[in-house]
């Protein structure tokens, strides 16, 4: 059963659980990701595009929101294709993505909890500082 | 057990789906294995300790007084008499998005059972994240020969010193546990305790392709996170 298989059709035997081992249920549910080398190829150009586009960013000195708005957009699609091209998320099914990915959003609460914190901190400072406290 | 697998195979799609995963019995993630979700569930918590890092950086960073160290000044190289800025940092970028393409294409072939390639791949992957740490290393060595210190640095706000230290400090450890992981796993790809389902010493768990793409998965987030620190510490 295991003599060498390599074409992609072979793979629903292989993650079959082997003869003998009816208890192995775990690798039964298991599905093998297999896609075309291709698909991951592109997207290491395009990961490769993304990251000169936010270094020429920095090395053009853009500044301002323009800047941020930018660092943060090829951040976020650089992101987006780790996860669900190399990360195999686009191919999980609903009840895993939902798991994993609805719950880093959350921390945007926090964000913005600490940035309101550190503005108050800011200010106090600029205040009692000055003061020559 | 041809019973159990239809069944998944007829399972609904979509947000139906996933009503219907998470109310069902035993087990909610139906396809990935428990290896996976374990990995992914720990991935999450590895999420958390990042987003702190790089959130107590943003309170520092808003709150202090003094004016921040301009990071591409700081991080820049001379070359040919001229500085080049952040160019150390954009090659390690590079050299780390490098490894996570060979990671995905490691992955790939341990599936189609082409055992040396896809140990190569992961040596290749291994050797990538060891330039990496190299590198971070030069950077270190640069910076505290330049003064840097977590408690302060010639530039301004002594913040910057220690969420640099912590922030990188922390992602360079993760990138040398999975070299060391992608080591030992290409070993015993190589050996062919995949194909033989031979037992690891230590869990006693017969050797599956499947863990190439669970290291993967680690190897991925660690990417990920670079992406995070580029953008917000490195370009911000």
């Amino acid at each position: 059963m295991r003599a060498s298989p390599t074409s992609a059709e072979n793979l629903a035997q292989a993650s079959a659980p082997s003869k003998g081992s009816p208890g192995a249920t775990t690798t039964a549910h298991t599905q093998a990701q297999q896609h075309p080398i291709k698909l991951y190829l592109v997207v290491w150009g395009w990961l490769f595009v993304l990251s000169t586009c936010s270094y020429l960013v920095d090395y053009f000195g853009l500044a301002g929101y323009l800047r941020w708005t930018l660092i943060l957009l090829f951040m976020l699609l650089k992101a987006g294709l780790i996860v669900a091209v190399f990360m195999h998320m686009a191919w999980e099914r609903l009840a895993l993505s939902v798991a994993i990915l609805i719950i880093p959003p959350a921390l945007l609460v926090f964000v913005a909890l600490m940035a309101f914190e550190s503005y108050y901190t800011h200010i106090t400072r600029l205040t009692f500082f000055a003061a020559g406290g | 057990m041809t019973q159990k697998r239809e069944d998944i195979i007829e399972r609904p799609l979509g947000w139906r789906g996933f009503a219907a995963d998470w109310s069902s019995d035993q087990r909610a993630f139906k396809t990935a294995s428990w290896g996976k979700a374990m990995m992914w569930i720990f991935l999450l918590s590895d999420t958390f300790i990042f987003s702190c890092f790089l959130l107590s950086y943003m309170t520092v960073r808003m709150s202090t007084t003094a004016p921040w160290p301009n990071p591409s000044e700081v991080f820049a190289l001379t070359i040919g008499g001229a500085p080049v800025p952040l160019l150390l940092i954009a090659i390690m970028t590079f050299v780390l998005i490098s490894s996570s393409g060979t990671m995905a294409m490691a992955v790939n072939l341990g599936y189609r059972r082409d055992r040396l390639k896809a140990a190569s791949l992961m040596l290749a992957t291994a050797a990538f994240g060891a330039t990496f740490v190299g590198m971070q290393a030069f950077e270190w060595t640069k910076l505290i020969m330049e003064g840097v210190r977590p408690w302060g640095n010639p530039w301004g706000a002594a913040q910057f010193g220690s969420s640099f230290f912590m922030i990188t400090g922390f992602h360079g450890t993760h990138v040398t546990i999975g070299v060391i992981f992608l080591l030992a796993l290409a070993r015993k790809m190589l050996r062919g305790d995949f194909d033989q389902e031979r037992r690891g010493f230590f869990t006693s768990r017969k050797g599956r392709y499947e863990i190439v793409e669970i290291m993967g998965l680690y190897w991925h987030f660690v990417d990920l996170v670079w992406v995070f620190i580029f953008a917000l510490f490195y370009l911000w």
